[in-house]
Formats: structure tokens, C-alpha cells, sequence
């Protein structure tokens, strides 16, 4: 028999090529479509972090996400910070905004913390909407943010965003991957599996939660920084709370912990809407009843996670349990 | 080590008590661990000792009493600081990580002594690399000891109960404690298992590791340890060594109409 790990590790690769070459015979709506859908990826990957490695239901990621986006917007217009710059910044507002409202509630339980999650994901937005800090914009948002520039070329079509975006897509796939096999990563699941059992096994439980938090929100906040230069307009109707509850499908309905099930679900939870565009009302209907369905069949999500390879010394051979 | 520090007290409890609502749980309960030693508490069902446990390792706060272990206090730490002072704990109703390897359960015990954090993660540095070959190798010889080598990727959930048990103690071994606490290692264990329990506890000892257990098993609680603690209704009501805990007649009352256990 073929080794099952090779035969999925060539449909990987031959995914990811057919993906790279897709701009060159696709046209710009499709292409947009794509980034769209890289950009949920980016966004579902970083939830999954803190919703699938270590089972904190947060309902409230488009805060964080919002956070960045409007960050990176405020620094570009107003102090004309080049957008591609803001990055590392905006992740950094986004974690320490995380770090902030996560602290008093990170250690209540599973439904609680779902709850508060949503508060904190409806105050930003509402925050947003009436422009409590004079610097947002108000319900209009924010317009005019620069066009991303790298190495003196401007991003401007949607091909080269296609390629930023998944260039993102695809080296945050690679350090989540590290992260996966390292002792943070196996913290993260403690956490999920029992956190009275990892507490006592020695894993500060408390620092896990927060920095899960921390590390999660930065990155959908860089997220947003993505997103803000890709659109130049950013309003808070882009970070309603229907976005974080698309968000938590994207990692429920693809595998909680399992970042190919994640991206696989951002494709279809993204992706097909766009194909059934004519069938208007009627789409949202067949997409609700899918995921009944799904989660009925299918709870473990569409690919679920599998687990961390290691390879043993003595028996001789690498396994997978 | 072990030796010259035997008759030197590891852990003490004094004036312990926990009310949980009315229900006094824990009463007054005081007693001592001598180092190297392997000391049983016993009672009925009910009658504490779970709590006693829970306000050892952190998980419950003291009304009253103090927790010295190893001559530090210990009580109002947050449980991750007492298992990194030395104690570690398995749970009555197994709690292992059930989703994962019964090798990632083990690196749970080993995880306090590593330092790798986000960025070196991250960045693959070659020193956390290092690092995690080496809570492999000392997992790998943890699950050894208690006979799981074998087993290593299976998943938690999917070994046998006995398997189970000796899975938390070799979890709780990881952490390469002074003080074991298991909470009735030999529940739902058949004669075989719990007479290997015997074996593996024997050899827990001799690396000169202290045990304290909870065991309603009355053969292996009078093989196994040379201390009783006997607790009813939250109070203590006998200690000593097990030839003359057994002939107490307080406690041959509190287990009478029990089973005829004693
Ligand atoms: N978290 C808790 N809340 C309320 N009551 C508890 C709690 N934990 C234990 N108890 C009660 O305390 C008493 C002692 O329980 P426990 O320590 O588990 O006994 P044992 O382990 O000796 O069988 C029991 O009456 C139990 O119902
Ligand atoms: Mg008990």
C-alpha cells in the first residue's frame, strides 16, 4: 500500500500550485475572490489558534481585526506611515488590545467567555460607529489609505494582491506549524483537553490563555492591516459581529485545530456564496442548512486535526498516532 | 539523597480545614510525611480525602491550617508553582489529555522544566530543538518506567483503564517530583494491574521519590505503605502504622457496615 502521509502531501502541493498559477487564467473578479478568501483564511487561521489549539471560544475576532485595520488606516492617513509599515505595529495594538480586555475574563468558562466575547466585539464596533476617539471617522469610516508599496512597486491589481495575501496565508501556515510542534503549541491543547489536568502537570494555565489571546488577535490585526490597504476605504460595517460568527464556522465547520480543514472551510464558506451569486436569498438558505447538516454528520469539521508526528527512536520507525 | 534526608519531614499539614458551604469537607486535620516515606489515607467514602488532595496541590484554598512542604509554605500559591516546588498529583477520576498521544500527555510533565516560548518556536532555533529532543527522550523514559513504551502514540482515550492510570502516574513522574500523590491509583483496577500498581510504586520508592495515596484496596494499602491516615467525616480519627491502625477499634467502627474491608 502507498504511504497515505505521500499522497496527501502531493494533493497539498498540487493545490498550492494550482493555487499560485490561478491569477494568470483567471479574471480580476475571480481574482478578488480569491483574496477575499485569503483574507478569511488569514483571519479563521489565527482564530483557530485560540478556538481550535486551545478551545477559548471567542465569538468576538473581528474586534481585533477592526483593531488592526484601523490602525494601520489612522498611521497611513494621518501620519503617512507607508500601510505596509504598519504591520508590525498593528499587531502590536491588536495583542496589547487583546491582552486588555481578555485579562478579566480569559479564565471564565467555555459558554461565559463566548458571551463576553461578543460584548467586546459589539463595543468596538459601536465604538467605531460613534467615533468615540475623534479619530475613526464615524459610521463613514476612514478613505484614502495609500496603496502598499513593496521594494518601490505599487500593489494595486488584484493579482499582486492575490500575492501578498497569500504569501501571508502561506508563511503563517509555516510558523503556525512550528508553533504546533513546539511546547507552546502543546500548551495550547492542555488547555483545550483539561486545564485542571495541565495546571497540574506544572503548565501555567492562566499565562497560556492570555498569550494565546495576544498572539491571535496581533495577528488578525495584521490581518487588518492586509485588509485596509487592499480596500483604501475601511467602515465598521466590515467588522460586524456576523464576521467573527463566519469566522468561528470557518474553524468549527474545517476542524478545530486542523489548519488544512480551516483553509478548505474558508474556500467554501467564501467561496461558493460567490458562485451561487444569482441564486441571492436563496444561497444563504442552502448555506445554513449545510452546515446543519455538516455538524450533524461531520462534527469533527471537514478535515479534522491530526496529530503531531514524532519520531521515535527505538521501534525504528516514524508513526503517527 | 534519600537517605540522609529520611526522618526529616516533606510535607505538613496543620489545623487543615475546608467548609464547602455548611458541609464542613476537611475538619482540623493535621499529620506529617516523613521524606522517603509511603503513607496511606484512608477512609470512607466521603470522608475528605479528595479534599485534603485538592488543598494540597492548590485547587481549593484552606479556611484554616497551613501547607508546609519541604519547609516552604505552599498554601495560596496558584497550583502550577506547587508542582514546580515538587508534588505531583493524579486525579481519582482519570484527567488525562484524552484526544492526544499518551507521549504529548507525558510532555505536560515536562513542560515546566523547558523554557522554549513563542519566538524560539517560531524561529526553529536550534537550542529549542535540542530542547525538545531531550522532554522526548525523558518522556519516552517516563512512560518506559511504568511500561507504556509501547503505547507511546497511542491516544489517551483509547488505552485500557488501568493503562489510563498508569498514564497519569507517568505524566506525573515528568515533572520529576520529591512528593507523588495519588489519588486511589488502584480503582477500577483487576488484581493483576493493581498487583503490578504494587510493583511500580515499589520502584517509584526506591528513587527515592515520597508517595502519598488514597486507596480503598486494603491489601495494597497494607503492602504498599508503612503510615496510615485514617480520616472520617473530615476529622482524623486514627494514624500510625498499618498493623495498628487496622486493630483501632475507631476505626474498625467507621469501616463496619462498609464492607468488611479492615
Ligand atoms: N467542590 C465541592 N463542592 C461541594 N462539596 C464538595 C466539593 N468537593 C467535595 N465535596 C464534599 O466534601 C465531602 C468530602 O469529599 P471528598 O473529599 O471527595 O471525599 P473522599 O475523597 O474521601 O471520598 C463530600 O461530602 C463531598 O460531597
Ligand atoms: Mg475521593
Amino acid at each position: 500500500m502507498k504511504n497515505p502521509n505521500r499522497s496527501t502531501g502531493l494533493l497539498a502541493v498540487g493545490a498550492a500550485a494550482l493555487l499560485a498559477l490561478a491569477p494568470l487564467f483567471l479574471n480580476a473578479y475571480q481574482v478578488d475572490v480569491l483574496n477575499s478568501i485569503g483574507l478569511y483564511a488569514l483571519l479563521a487561521l489565527s482564530l483557530n489558534l485560540i478556538l481550535g489549539e486551545a478551545g477559548l471560544f471567542n465569538m468576538g475576532h473581528a474586534a481585533f481585526y477592526a483593531v488592526g485595520a484601523y490602525t494601520a488606516a489612522i498611521l497611513n492617513t494621518r501620519y503617512q506611515v507607508p500601510i505596509l509599515w504598519t504591520l508590525p505595529l498593528s499587531g502590536l495594538v491588536a495583542g496589547l488590545f487583546a491582552l486588555l480586555v481578555a485579562r478579566p475574563v480569559v479564565h471564565l468558562r467555555g459558554d461565559y467567555l463566548l458571551i463576553v466575547t461578543i460584548g467586546v466585539g459589539e463595543i468596538v464596533r459601536i465604538a467605531l460607529v460613534n467615533d468615540v476617539f475623534g479619530i475613526t471617522g464615524g459610521a463613514n469610516g476612514i478613505f484614502g489609505i495609500a496603496r502598499p508599496k513593496l521594494f518601490g512597486y505599487v500593489i494595486r491589481r488584484p493579482q499582486d494582491f492575490f500575492y501578498l495575501i497569500w504569501g501571508c496565508v502561506a508563511l503563517s501556515l509555516f510558523l503556525f506549524w512550528r508553533l504546533k510542534q513546539s511546547r507552546f503549541g502543546r500548551a495550547l491543547n492542555y488547555l483545550r483537553e483539561d486545564a485542571v489536568a495541565a495546571e497540574g502537570s506544572g503548565v501555567d494555565t492562566a499565562y497560556y490563555k492570555l498569550a494565546v489571546f495576544a498572539l491571535g488577535a496581533a495577528w488578525a490585526g495584521m490581518a487588518g492591516t492586509l485588509f485596509a490597504a487592499k480596500m483604501t476605504i475601511i467602515s465598521p460595517e466590515s467588522f460586524s459581529f456576523w464576521e467573527s460568527v463566519v469566522l468561528f464556522m470557518i474553524v468549527i465547520l474545517g476542524g478545530a485545530g486542523s489548519m488544512a480543514g480551516v483553509l478548505l472551510a474558508a474556500f467554501l464558506v467564501i467561496g461558493l456564496p460567490e458562485l451561487f451569486r444569482e441564486f441571492a436569498g436563496a444561497r444563504m438558505l442552502v448555506f445554513g442548512l449545510v452546515m446543519m447538516v455538516m455538524m450533524v454528520v461531520r462534527p469533527q469539521g471537514l478535515l479534522p486535526a491530526r496529530g503531531r508526528r514524532f519520531t521515535l527512536a527505538t521501534p525504528g520507525r516514524e508513526q503517527k498516532p | 539523597m534519600s537517605a540522609s534526608l529520611a526522618g526529616t519531614p516533606l510535607l505538613e499539614l496543620r489545623d487543615l480545614t475546608k467548609r464547602f458551604g455548611g458541609l464542613v469537607a476537611v475538619n482540623g486535620v493535621s499529620f506529617t510525611v516523613m521524606d522517603s516515606s509511603v503513607v496511606g489515607l484512608i477512609g470512607p467514602n466521603g470522608a475528605g480525602k479528595t479534599t485534603v488532595f485538592n488543598l494540597i496541590t492548590g485547587n481549593y484554598r484552606p479556611d484554616r491550617g497551613y501547607i508546609h512542604f519541604a519547609g516552604q509554605p505552599v498554601q495560596g500559591l496558584p497550583t502550577h508553582r506547587i508542582i514546580m516546588r515538587g508534588i505531583a498529583r493524579t486525579f481519582q477520576n482519570i484527567r488525562l489529555f484524552q484526544q492526544l498521544s499518551a507521549l504529548e500527555n507525558v510532555l505536560a510533565g515536562c513542560h515546566y522544566r523547558m523554557r522554549g516560548g513563542i519566538l524560539s518556536a517560531l524561529l526553529g532555533l536550534p537550542a529549542q530543538r535540542r530542547e525538545e529532543q531531550q522532554a522526548l527522550e525523558r518522556a519516552l523514559q517516563a512512560l518506559e518506567f511504568v511500561g507504556l513504551r509501547q503505547q507511546a502514540l497511542a491516544l489517551a482515550r483509547n488505552l485500557s483503564y488501568g493503562d489510563q492510570r498508569r498514564l497519569e502516574i507517568a505524566r506525573a513522574l515528568a515533572t520529576e517530583p520529591r512528593l507523588l500523590i495519588l489519588d486511589e491509583p488502584a480503582g477500577g483496577m483487576n488484581e493483576q494491574e493493581t498487583e503490578a500498581l504494587i510493583g511500580l510504586i515499589g520502584r517509584i520508592r526506591a528513587r527515592g521519590i515520597t508517595i502519598l495515596l488514597i486507596e480503598h484496596d486494603m491489601r495494597l494499602v497494607m503492602r504498599a505503605c508503612e503510615q496510615l491516615v485514617v480520616l472520617e467525616y473530615g476529622g482524623k480519627i486514627a494514624e500510625g502504622p498499618p498493623e495498628q491502625v487496622r486493630r483501632d477499634p475507631r476505626v474498625i467502627e467507621a469501616y463496619l457496615g462498609a464492607e468488611d474491608e479492615v
